[in-house]
């Protein structure tokens, strides 16, 4: 096994960038994701790379989708303000099917919000990230660790898919350190026989989101969704702790369910059954997991930091089997074990 | 045991270099850590702060609200974060910045003047290692030579000018307390 | 019997979809003459724009990839990152470039990027019906401006070339037309010029080629042909802005 290396998300995220064979990075500044770009800048040019900072969050995601269709592996990233930005960027790699990886390293908001962080782009991230019908698949890490693996899935489910691949982080994820390990787990890509090229001896390709006959343009959103059911029968992940006999169950992903997994732990020293659920992606949303949880579970509890996003998903994937609450702190302020813990003791006494 | 270690004071004064030390020292002795600093624009001239956890469990919130250790470099910190120690917790302060006294009676109080200690000892700016050096001498089974080890991997490769300094300043600091 | 004019191949044979008597066409074959003339039409790669040109990828038998509005020198970038060793243009009218895709335009132009941007500069947004574009003329008529372009509200004409050329990474910026033979023989070598910057990896190289939009200006083919020669040049002289490479 190689050496444990301390480091911090922003920095790990970008590590297993590189090792996924990414060597086209485009970014923007803005806090808390700087150290992302940082990192990028000084390796690229060791692995004979390219790093561009543009002049914009909108031109960064505009040089992924020129990138991306040459068929080589791409990536972007940017924090909340910037990521809406992006939303134009992001509907054309889906209307053009092509594989891309944006990291969100999500602070308070709306507006120009806060630098600390938050977790109110999970609606942008899940729901509506850009014009027209279109999914990304979404990671949630929860740790340094898996800010490098997530790179390392995203790429490979991105190719695999021909999509795009949010890795949905928040400040503090990528502004701690904890030990790395860099696995390897680098996935090959695949062939793209799509893609914009030189020295062609072929028909040429044309890469477009441009259909002007409506039913060709139904067909192919048709297809798509399609692809779509797949990653959602195929690539919904999830971990369970203290999940198998939990009657609270908790829902929380990255910093939150970091806060969340103290307050369970107390919670069981106090007699209380709780859980937590945690998703690891949350496009597709582990809706299968959660039903089956709440065939014991006397309540949900949903930890975000946001005012009630992943809420919803929850609600939904229970079916009105029990009741959902929502323990939630936001404009960048953290979620304390204390208050997630009186929120399980509250749903304990329902 | 677990430890919870919170080191606040200005920027600059190697806030977040010594909370990354500790956090090496608990790498290398294989417990489970997490660093993670107050950032944006607190980091500029303003206090900073960053929370260390070594423990030999699976690290849960890394936000350290309740510390079992405090170090506090000025007077600012001992004053916003003195009520957060646990019961029980050690307090270091950096007497030589810091002329109040800790008021709480239920934590044990190591009075340190890092910051004139480094300066007498041509260790200007290193009091927060120094103090790093304290923190130390509270945890077991801290060999020299893992400390060695975790100076090594804390010191950036092109500063390795710096290593005999700060490595003093941890031996002063464990042997201040 | 002789062949005294062939279509040439990097051109395919779908029907333009341009107005007639708009100038797209010309600039398209140009363009295309001199993608073939080079013989690197294997290796080039086209960016269409959100205009009257979205379906420029239709009409170039190349790799061509079609760009959100304004943000073809992005694509661009992207795409000769990737592909060094290839050649990329973008194809841009004045709305795309010089209003909504300004930042990706001058910026492209500032890091001094190897790509060829095409730029028809006919003074109107032709494909959504002929609303005043960043390049119309104080005083001209449209759809938005219908009493004239006012410039004490709606402002002046961006100059686009003028502004370029003021860029270290500019390697080369010219503005020419296409109302006459003589001068549609000149944008040929203008547009080879171009193209021969980028080969030698010289930077940035933008030809801003004055064109007609006969349906939204209101006027016949002729007659817009006049207009461009006695309202657009005195507005948009015709000349090289910027060579770096000199004689090519």
């Amino acid at each position: 096994m190689s050496e444990k290396v301390l480091m911090k998300g922003n920095e790990a995220v970008a590590e297993g960038a590189i090792r996924s064979g990414c060597r086209h990075f485009f970014g923007y500044p803005i806090t808390p994701q700087n150290e992302l770009a940082a990192y990028m800048s000084k390796r690229m040019p060791k692995e004979n790379g390219v790093f561009l900072q543009a002049e914009s969050e909108i031109a960064a995601i505009n040089m992924v989708l020129g990138a991306a269709a040459t068929g080589v592996r791409a990536m972007t990233s940017s924090s909340s303000p910037g990521i809406a930005l992006k939303s134009e960027g992001l509907s054309y790699l889906a209307g053009c099917d092509l594989p891309a990886v944006l990291v969100n390293v999500q602070r308070g908001g709306p507006g120009l919000g806060g630098i600390q962080p938050g977790q109110a782009d999970y609606f942008i991230a899940t729901q509506g990230s850009g014009h027209g019908d279109f999914r990304m698949i979404v990671l949630a890490p929860g740790g340094v660790q898996e800010m490098f693996d997530h790179a390392v899935l995203a790429f490979y489910l991105a190719d695999r898919y021909r999509m795009t691949v949010m890795i949905l982080s928040d400040g503090i994820l990528g502004q701690m350190m904890e030990p790395v390990t860099f696995g390897n787990t680098v996935s090959d890509a695949p062939e793209k026989p799509w893609a914009l090229g030189i020295n062609r001896k072929r028909e040429k390709n044309i890469v477009s989101s441009l259909f002007l006959d409506p039913y060709a343009l139904e067909a192919q959103n048709f297809r798509r969704f399609e692809r779509y059911a797949e990653v959602e029968a195929n690539e919904a992940r999830f971990e369970g702790f203290m999940l198998d006999d939990a009657e609270i169950v908790v829902v929380a992903y990255g910093a939150s369910a970091r806060v969340a997994r103290n307050s369970i732990a107390e919670a069981r020293s106090q007699g209380i059954k709780a859980g937590m659920l945690r998703p690891i992606t949350l496009w597709p949303f582990p809706k299968e997991a959660c039903l089956s949880a709440a065939k014991t579970a006397k309540a949900f509890i949903s930890v975000e930091m946001s005012m009630g996003q992943m809420v919803k998903d929850i609600e939904l994937a229970v079916r009105c089997g029990c009741p959902v609450l929502l323990c939630n702190r936001v404009g960048g302020v953290v979620p304390e074990p204390a208050q997630v813990l009186d929120c399980i003791r509250k749903a304990a006494d329902l | 045991m677990s430890r919870e270690i919170l080191i606040a004071g200005f920027g600059g004064q190697g806030v977040l270099f010594s909370g990354k030390f500790l956090a090496n020292i608990g790498l290398l002795n294989n417990q489970e850590v997490s660093w993670l600093p107050s950032y944006g624009p607190e980091m500029r001239g303003g206090t900073a702060n960053c929370g260390v956890i070594l423990s030999p469990d699976t690290i849960g919130c890394p936000v350290v609200s309740r510390p079992d250790v405090l170090i506090a470099l000025n007077l600012p910190s001992l004053d916003k974060f003195e009520n957060a120690v646990k019961p029980s917790g050690h307090i270091f302060t950096d007497s030589s910045m810091i002329s109040k006294k800790v008021k709480r009676t239920d934590v044990i109080v190591h009075n340190i003047p890092a910051a004139k200690m480094a300066e007498d000892n041509a260790l200007s700016g290193l009091g927060s290692m120094i103090m790093a050096g304290g923190v130390i001498s509270l945890l077991d089974g801290i060999s020299d030579d893992l400390i060695e080890s975790a100076m090594r991997k804390t010191v950036p490769k092109r500063k390795q000018a710096l290593f005999d300094s700060n490595m003093k300043a941890v031996y002063i600091g464990q042997n201040a307390v | 019997m002789s062949i005294v004019f062939q279509k040439t191949p990097v051109l395919t044979d779908t029907h333009f979809s341009y107005c007639p008597g708009c100038t797209h066409g010309i600039i398209h074959r140009l363009v295309a003459e001199v993608i073939q003339e080079m013989d690197i039409a294997n290796s080039t790669i086209g960016v269409a724009p959100v205009g009257c040109a979205v379906l420029a990828y239709t009409f170039f038998n190349l790799d061509m990839i079609q760009s959100p509005h304004g943000r073809a020198p992005a694509v661009a970038t992207g795409i000769k990152r990737a592909l060094p060793d290839g050649f990329v243009f973008t194809y841009q009218g004045d709305g795309d470039l010089a209003a909504i895709g300004t930042a990706e335009t001058v910026h492209a132009a500032a890091r001094g990027e190897n790509i060829t941007v095409i730029f028809v500069n006919n003074a109107i947004y032709g494909m959504t019906g002929g609303q005043m574009a960043p390049t119309t003329l104080p005083g001209q008529v449209t759809q938005t401006t219908p009493y004239g372009r006012n410039p004490s509200s709606a402002g002046y004409p961006v100059m686009v070339s003028e502004m370029l050329s003021t860029l270290e990474g500019t390697a080369y910026c010219e503005r020419v037309s296409v109302d006459c033979v003589k001068n549609i023989r000149k944008a040929k070598e203008s547009i080879r010029k171009a193209f021969e910057t980028q080969k030698a990896k010289k930077g940035f190289s933008l030809v801003e080629i004055l064109s007609t939009c006969p349906t939204n200006w209101g006027l016949s083919p002729t007659e817009s042909l006049d207009w461009l020669r006695e309202n657009m040049m005195p507005q948009y002289p015709l000349g090289v802005f910027k060579d770096k490479g000199g004689e090519v």
